[in-house]
């Protein structure tokens, strides 16, 4: 294998990550403002807070691999939605409080496990962020399995909530563990893990909180991946539109 | 020339920009101090990864170099080792406890900063900054910060 593709297939990784941490941040900070109570707002924007810093920190790393001079700003604002690298999972709408911490907490789960098995990176780029986020992500992770396993085993409306959103999003997170050849590639040089690898460890760990929380999974192994749902140009319309409205507008 | 004890010294005066009773130094955010040949080299890591502080801290280092006549400065970002509460210094701790702020003890504050009382409750996981969590003192009543533990 020529050093040109590897090194297209770390761009890429980092891509995936970066965009990740981007736009759940973005679907977190439309909460801001209208969160059920003032903790929670507060909550959910110093998440987004993190995910953006994460996010800084991949898509620098992206650009610096392409080695064509974009920065981080250039590949979160000029691209376009089938440029986009992030899991589905993220940019589902937020729908009610129950659905975005579902979605929260499904994410976490898988984000900590990829987060440590980057650590161990063979490339010390990886590693470093990695290891950087890793320690904010193990506090959102906390929070939004003990929120998930409260509301799963509240009331009857909070539960029911609860369940439909693990049904509607479960298939989508499985969309976080299915891999393609970059994955394979980078996986057999100890560069990342293996998509599917991570999976046993998130079943163990989300299977005890859906136990607390009274919640059942569905027994569907089928997983959305590829390509974009239509929420996500919506979500770029708005995330996007001062840098290309304003050209390199600053203040 | 001036020597690194000296930046050492003038960078232990900048206050951090969110919770000014620590200095840059008590936070621990800065790594390295070196000159290459006539540059003066601050190394310098975040503390959490999307921390508005983290740009105004890096212009504040830049002024306050500046204003004390260095004209040739190099702001390097270090991400590994990743900065922990560890890394806060024993003085800034302290700092901390006095300023109101319970210091990083592990996954709850050991202790209310203003009673000293160990009869705690969380009120929420964030506060008003991303490092602080919110608590209440079950004794005096006080809500307090707590510096929380990465």
């Amino acid at each position: 294998m020529t050093s040109n593709s590897v090194s297209s297939d770390r761009f890429n990784y980092a891509l995936r990550l970066g965009d990740n941490a981007l736009i759940l941040s973005h679907r977190l900070s439309e909460w801001c403002g209208h969160g059920p109570a003032l903790e929670e707002d507060i909550a959910l924007t110093n998440v987004a807070l993190d995910l953006i810093g994460q996010a800084q920190f991949w898509l620098g790393l992206a650009g610096e691999l392409e080695g064509a001079g974009r920065s981080a700003d250039d590949l979160a604002y000029k691209r376009d939605a089938g440029a986009f690298r992030n899991a589905l999972l993220v940019e589902r709408p937020n729908g009610d409080y129950g659905h975005t911490l579902m979605r929260q907490y499904l994410f976490d789960a898988w984000h900590v496990e990829v987060l440590a098995a980057l650590t161990a990176s063979s490339d010390p780029r990886f590693a470093e962020i990695a290891a950087k986020a890793a320690r904010e992500v193990a506090y959102h992770v906390e929070r939004s399995g003990e929120l998930v396993a409260a509301l799963g085993d509240g009331t009857p409306q909070s539960h029911a909530r609860m369940q439909s959103a693990l049904d509607a999003l479960w298939a989508y997170a499985g969309g976080l563990f299915v891999g393609d050849e970059i994955d394979a590639r980078l996986a057999e040089q100890g560069i990342a893990p293996a998509a599917g690898s991570l999976r046993p460890e998130w079943d163990r760990a989300t299977g005890a909180v859906f136990a607390q929380a009274g919640l059942k999974p569905p027994a569907s192994a089928f997983a959305h991946k590829g390509g974009h749902t239509e929420a996500l140009g919506h979500l770029l319309a708005e995330m996007q539109f001062l840098p290309r409205a304003y050209p390199d507008a600053q203040w | 020339m001036v020597s690194e004890r000296e930046v050492w010294d003038w960078l232990g005066q900048i206050p951090d920009p969110e919770i000014p009773v620590l200095s840059l130094v008590d936070l621990g955010v800065i790594r390295e101090v070196r000159f290459d040949g006539d540059t003066l080299v601050v190394g310098v890591t975040p503390t959490y990864s999307g921390c508005p502080a983290t740009a105004v801290i890096k212009q504040d280092i830049e002024a306050a170099l500046r204003a004390h006549g260095v004209d040739k400065l190099r702001l390097e970002r270090r991400l590994s080792p990743p900065w922990t509460t560890e890394w806060m210094s024993e003085d800034g701790r302290r700092k901390l406890r006095e300023y109101g702020v319970a210091p990083p003890s592990g996954r709850a504050p050991a202790a209310c900063p203003r009673c000293g009382s160990s009869k705690l409750r969380r009120v929420s996981q964030f506060g008003s900054t991303p490092c602080k969590a919110n608590y209440v003192c079950q004794e005096c009543l006080e809500p307090f910060d707590y510096f929380k533990c990465i």
